[in-house]
């Protein structure tokens, strides 16, 4: 659906994306993830033929956004940063000029507004100016606005960005259920957000491509051996968490074993293999025959902050988030 | 075209929901019909004098009311243009909305035209609204209406070539106060260009004189359609289209 080769954006002074490439399958929902600066907006800017390409090429739904821009574009629903809402106008009456805009007329527009407002959860504005909207329900008419068209291709620029929690998790869910009916883009720089709503994700840093994969092999990847978490408690009610970290380490395989928390008894352990090794059974084994119990054993799965940091080579800030993930 | 007039209603109604489109209409309203009971009442108080002194100089509504009223129009609108496109492309600047009109499937051009025209329809409410008066002067008097017409006509035109030209300036800055300004002051530069014909005849003063909007409306004034008049509106109007295009181009490339 969208295939970006050496995309190049050169400013007077810097050069905002750098020789950029890659895929989007067709119905993916994919992360574009990097921190403030990156190069996501502009990117986007040249996705969606607001901005042309220094260099390079971009098509997206089989056309090439500098040779059939009026093509690419009708394929295309993209959300800015800050949605574009006049405040004069009312909700329904937005719409409306976006629909004509994108070519829709008559009874098709109709449906088309009574869908995506009821879609975007917005019915209830209809007739509100958009001036007067809480940011929640301008985003999610900037939204609406996007997939009026019902387009092939999502692009959406940090949906998510200046809302509050619950709206947040409103617009994730609402993003989540466009995915099945179109191709998604969206950027971020916040981590959870991908590993919340995406398949795929393209990290990129000062212009750079840094990685793209699947989000579960970014995870595993940034992670070389297995860790596991424990939650271990005495019989007694009480637990000397020495004792055990003594006993754990002396399975085999186990590279390091750390208290993470305790508390009423409970102890709780992030024990990190070897390369390699899988030693989850071992460990069970060696709790119980020592006579505690074994509340809880999973993985610990990195999250992605780690990962991304990581990847765009931010260390000390990747284990503060490393030690930060780990608590329970 | 049919984007061009979907871009041209949303303007419209931009306008006449904000109190802009009122307040010059008022203002308009105002100013013209102050003109028009003066130049009325000057000419009533001419002709009664005339009458005492026993003298019949033939009196003529179109000569002594219209054209210099229409006159009087073309330079008041001057002061009005800046206002009416100052927000046309600063607002959707400053506001980001410029990106829906980018991105969506729709020609520059096509969003060019559609602001331009809208805006040529607000000015031309301006004078509908100053033509109240002259229905005043055909119940009471007889005055030839084709002179009439014409003024009008030549006041679109001008209006049309000034309204092109803030579009332009438009562009060029996300503030609206400053593309108000500047528009106010090109206009204005445009209109005293034509003084230098006054104590000057060299070509300069020539080509300056000819530059300036006024000087082209004279024609119009007397009712007459000059095409040399009407043709310099027209390339005035083309040209401030075409570097609007440009302009919103090359924001692209450079930004
Ligand atoms: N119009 C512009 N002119 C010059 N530099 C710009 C412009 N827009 C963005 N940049 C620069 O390009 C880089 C990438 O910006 P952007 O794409 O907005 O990043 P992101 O959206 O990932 O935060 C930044 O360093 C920014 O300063
Ligand atoms: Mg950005």
């Amino acid at each position: 659906m969208i295939n970006v080769k050496e995309l190049t954006k050169r400013y007077a002074r810097t050069t905002a994306v750098d020789h950029i490439s890659f895929e989007v399958g067709k119905g993916q929902i994919v992360g574009f993830l990097g921190p403030n600066g990156a190069g996501k907006t502009t990117t986007m800017r040249m996705l969606t033929c607001f901005l042309p390409p220094s260099s390079g090429s971009a098509t997206v739904a089989g056309f090439d956004v500098l040779e059939q821009p009026l093509e690419a574009k009708r394929r295309i629903g993209y959300l800015p940063e800050t949605p574009p809402l006049y405040p004069e106008m009312e909700a329904s009456e937005y719409l409306r000029f976006v629909g004509k805009l994108k070519g829709l007329s008559g009874e098709e527009l109709d449906k088309r507004i009574d869908y995506v407002c009821d879609r975007c959860a917005i019915a209830d504005v209809r007739k509100k100016l958009l001036g007067k909207l809480s940011k929640g329900y301008r985003q999610r008419v900037g939204l609406a606005q996007a997939i009026i068209h019902n387009p092939d291709v999502l692009i959406l620029d940090e949906p998510t960005a200046g809302l509050d929690p619950k709206q947040i998790n409103e617009t994730r869910d609402l993003i989540k259920n466009l995915a099945g009916s179109h191709t998604i883009i969206l950027s971020t720089h916040i981590l959870p957000e991908v590993e919340q709503t995406c398949e795929q994700v393209i990290i990129i840093n000062k212009g750079k491509l840094v990685a793209t994969d699947s989000v579960r092999n970014l995870q595993a990847r940034a992670r070389g051996a297995e860790s596991v978490i424990l939650e271990i408690a005495g019989r007694n009610g009480t637990v000397e968490p020495t004792l055990v970290q003594q006993r754990l380490v002396k399975v085999s395989g186990v590279s390091n074993v750390s208290l993470k928390n305790q508390q009423d008894g409970r102890a709780i352990f992030e024990v990190e293999s070897q390369k390699g090794q899988l030693v989850r059974g071992d460990l069970a084994r060696a709790v119980v025959e020592s006579g505690w119990d074994l509340n809880e054993l999973r993985p610990a799965s990195m999250s992605l902050e780690e990962v991304f940091l990581q990847l765009t080579g931010n260390e000390t800030l990747a284990e503060k988030a490393a030690a930060k993930g780990a608590q329970p | 075209m049919r984007n061009a007039w979907v871009i041209c209603r949303k303007e419209l109604a931009s306008y006449f929901v904000s109190p802009v489109a009122y307040i010059l209409l008022i203002m308009f309203g105002l100013i013209f019909g102050f003109f028009f009971w003066n130049a009325l009442g000057y000419f009533v108080n001419e002709g009664i004098e005339m009458q005492l002194r026993g003298s019949s100089f033939p009196m003529n509504l179109n000569e002594q009311i219209i054209r210099p009223l229409l006159q009087n129009v073309s330079v008041v609108g001057l002061f009005f243009i800046p206002m009416i496109t100052m927000r046309l492309f600063a607002e959707e600047k400053r506001t980001g909305t410029i990106e829906l009109l980018a991105t969506s499937p729709v020609r520059d051009l096509e969003v060019i035209v559609g602001k331009w025209l809208a805006a040529v329809i607000l000015y031309s409410c301006l004078l509908l609204f100053t033509a109240v008066n002259f229905a005043f002067l055909f119940k009471y008097g007889n005055p030839d209406w084709k002179p009439l017409l014409v003024g009008y006509l030549g006041l679109l035109l001008q209006a049309g070539a000034l309204l092109a030209i803030g579009t332009f300036i438009s562009t060029l800055t996300k503030n609206q106060i400053i593309a108000g300004a500047v528009t106010f002051g090109v206009c204005l530069l445009l209109w005293v260009l034509e003084w230098v014909s006054g104590y000057e005849s060299s070509t300069w003063a020539r080509v300056l004189a000819y530059l300036s909007v006024i000087t082209h409306f004279e024609s119009f004034g007397r009712g007459v359609v000059d095409s040399k008049d009407a043709i310099f509106y027209a390339t005035v109007i083309f040209l401030g289209l075409f570097f609007t295009a440009r302009s919103l181009e090359s924001l692209r490339w450079r930004s």
